[in-house]
């Protein structure tokens, strides 16, 4: 029988040589005659040893990494077809503590299949949730979304089954269902990694949403930051309607439901559901304002689910396994699983999927392993660039929705950047404001200008001018931007200024006082 | 994208026809053109309006709208520099002073026979190996100084 190899062509994978290692591994097996197989999968979202290969063995999967290609022939020579011992080993993968001590829903499959293997998808459970849920009826498959309180993972944390309800209880020719794939906070990969590594549960999830709120057409908005995603994500789409998930008759439902991509074009505000649309529909991607809700009148003014990628991708689980099961894991109002991100200055950087309410330490200490260039951590920021900046002293907050809100901050989409103590906090507050600036759509006062302005401001307390009046001046104007933005980011922008303003004042202290303070 | 050609009336024309009749189909012509091209010459802004039915002004409004459309040629490579939090704390600054102090080139400026653009990005979802970089599509993770100099290297060579 010939071996099977997995290697990740996760992107991630293929920045650290995922390639020229696959191609090591069947040019040695050639010069060895043995018959070797290479499976191409996503990632299993353990960064820091990818590239991660994996073979399988009578006793499991059996992990080696990182691995360079310089290296193949002595793993041949160590025997690892048959999980022989070499410096690399790992033992079975899903026994390595990282991976073992997550609870994934989402990313189960990410990094053991073939992605664009519908046949794989099917055995490792593809599937059954659209089954069931062809089976339970649109209504029913509304309530079960509703039932298991998930909230929409994008950020806003907006109930999914609430949006779902308002699009199906509209009466229109024309439905949409859209996905927000463009993922553009920093710190964030999970969506890029689940559209590389299990294109067909988002396909399967949007497939759900179409057929339970009667839309027939879906649009998958994918940022262009994301080549291989797009590229990925495009070829899992034309396999799916070849298999009948997609087409005319969805899984011979009779009912139709088909999916488009497009690719997005560098502009962050497109992350914001509105602009999105009008992106979509081929103009500048300026927010609308609310109401109408796209729920109502969204794409081409047609009543329209968006939805992030792990929104969509957690309905699959849900309707398999129900929606208290689903409910049982989390806390409070944050109930299932969200992938967490672990990224930045951090030693064991990937993807953490847990229930709602670990602790930020156990990610960062816990998962992470403290930082990567071994200083202590110093910041750590939650929720990609609108996110607020921790103190190490704050690192037990736990990550919920309402938790994190309390201590003045956002899950957002759950992404975790790591900052050792080298960071300047108000060269950070100064970059929350530059970012704002240039990714500012146009539209509202408070975002356009007071962008600018902020940047301006921070410049002056960081020259020490004036320090004390432009430290309030500081805060009055991220109090405009919360109250008068139109959108997230001129209204959140402020969350990175004021949380580095109130956790490392020190930092603004301006360079002439902070010398004279040592 | 090493695919580059110079930009050419009537085959922008047979693309932005081919795509027309999508809805919404600004973008994906745009990309056609950016992919074929390298970048959007003004003269396709007409050519857009007109299959597209909008005014010249709103065109332009939606090329000069996104990052993605630059609007002059480049001859070389193109490499996307992500500059966003997780890249800065694993010192992707400190990557932008060497391109200039080391090799002349300015992030987000003109190549100018360097050989190679850089533009800034921010966030290629890479965020566990930051540094992060897209060279021409592919992907770069924990880039550092060294692998900079081979790659401005490498795209001066190819231009010579």
């Amino acid at each position: 029988m010939s071996a099977r190899v997995f290697v990740p062509a996760d992107s991630s994978a293929l920045s650290v040589g995922a390639d020229a290692v696959a191609g090591a591994i069947l040019d040695e097996a050639r010069r060895r005659g043995v018959d070797t197989t290479i499976v191409r999968t996503g990632s299993r979202g353990l960064f820091w040893l990818e590239p991660l290969i994996e073979v399988e063995t009578a006793a499991g999967r059996i992990g080696y990494g990182p691995v360079a290609p310089d290296e193949v022939a002595r793993l041949f020579e160590a025997g690892f077809l048959t999980g022989g011992s070499h410096p690399k080993a790992l033992g079975r993968v899903e026994d390595i503590p990282y991976l073992a001590r997550q609870q994934r829903l989402i990313f189960a499959r990410c990094g053991l299949t073939d992605p664009l293997s519908i046949d794989d998808y099917r055995r490792h459970g593809g599937l059954r949730g659209l089954e069931y849920a062809l089976r339970l009826g649109p209504k029913a498959t509304i309530e079960e979304i509703l039932a298991s309180g998930l909230r929409g993972r994008g950020g806003a944390g907006f109930p999914t089954g609430v949006k779902w309800r308002t699009t199906a209880g509209i009466e229109a020719e024309q439905k949409y269902v859209v996905c927000n794939a463009d993922e553009g906070d920093s710190g964030t990969f999970a969506d890029r990694m689940l559209m590389e590594g299990d294109p067909f549960l988002l396909i399967e999830g949007m497939a759900i949403a179409a057929l339970s709120v009667g839309a027939t057409k879906g649009y998958v908005y994918i940022r262009s930051e994301y080549p291989h995603a797009f590229a990925v994500f495009s070829r899992a789409i034309g396999r799916a309607r070849a298999a009948g998930l997609l087409g005319p008759s969805v899984l011979g439902s009779g009912r139709a439901f088909d999916l488009e991509p497009r690719l997005g074009a560098g502009a962050y505000i497109c992350g914001e559901e509105t602009s999105l649309l009008e992106s979509l529909e081929g103009k500048r991607g300026q927010i609308r304002v609310k109401p109408p809700l796209p729920a109502i009148a969204g794409l081409f003014g047609k009543p329209t689910v968006v939805n992030n990628v792990l929104s969509f991708a957690s309905a699959p689980w849900i309707l398999e396994h129900g929606a208290k099961a689903y409910a049982d894991y989390g806390v409070g109002r944050s109930l299932g699983s969200q992938p967490f991100q672990l990224a930045g200055n951090v030693r064991h950087g990937g993807l953490v999927e847990l229930a709602f309410g670990a602790s930020l330490r156990d990610l960062v200490e816990g998962f992470g392993g403290g930082t990567r260039t071994g200083r202590p951590i110093r910041a750590v920021q939650v929720g990609g660039p609108l996110g607020a900046y921790f103190p190490a002293s704050l690192l037990d907050t736990p990550l919920d929705y309402e938790s994190m809100a309390a201590a003045r901050g956002m899950l957002g989409h759950g992404g975790i950047v790591v900052f050792d103590d080298s960071v300047d906090m108000a060269r950070q507050a100064r970059f929350a404001f530059e970012f704002c600036a240039k990714e500012s759509c146009g539209k509202c006062t408070p975002c356009r200008i007071g962008s600018t302005r902020g940047v301006e401001t921070v410049d002056k307390i960081i020259a020490g001018r004036d320090r004390e009046r432009n430290v309030q001046l500081l805060r009055d104007l991220c109090e405009v931007m919360t109250d008068g933005s139109l959108c997230a980011l001129g209204g959140l922008t402020p969350l990175p200024v004021v949380s580095a303003l109130d956790h490392f004042s020190e930092d603004f202290a301006g360079a002439p006082a902070r010398v004279a303070a040592e | 994208m090493s695919g580059r050609t110079a930009f050419d009336v009537d085959l922008a024309r047979t693309l932005i026809d081919r795509k027309r009749t999508l809805p919404g189909a600004t973008l994906p012509i745009l990309h056609d053109l950016l992919e074929q091209f390298g970048y959007i010459d003004d003269d396709a802004i007409p050519l857009i309006a007109d299959a597209l039915n909008i005014s010249r002004a709103e065109a332009l409004g939606v090329v000069s709208f996104y990052h993605d459309f630059r609007r002059s040629p480049v001859d070389g490579r193109v490499l996307k520099l992500c500059r966003a939090e997780s890249c800065q704390a694993m010192g992707c600054e400190d990557l932008v002073s060497h391109l200039a102090v080391r090799h002349g080139v300015t992030v987000d400026g003109l190549d100018e026979g360097s050989g190679i653009r850089v533009e800034s990005v921010y966030c290629l979802g890479n965020c566990a190996l930051s540094p992060a970089a897209l060279l021409d599509g592919e992907p770069i993770g924990r880039l550092d100084r060294d692998r900079l100099d081979a790659l401005v290297a490498g795209a001066q060579r190819k231009m010579q």
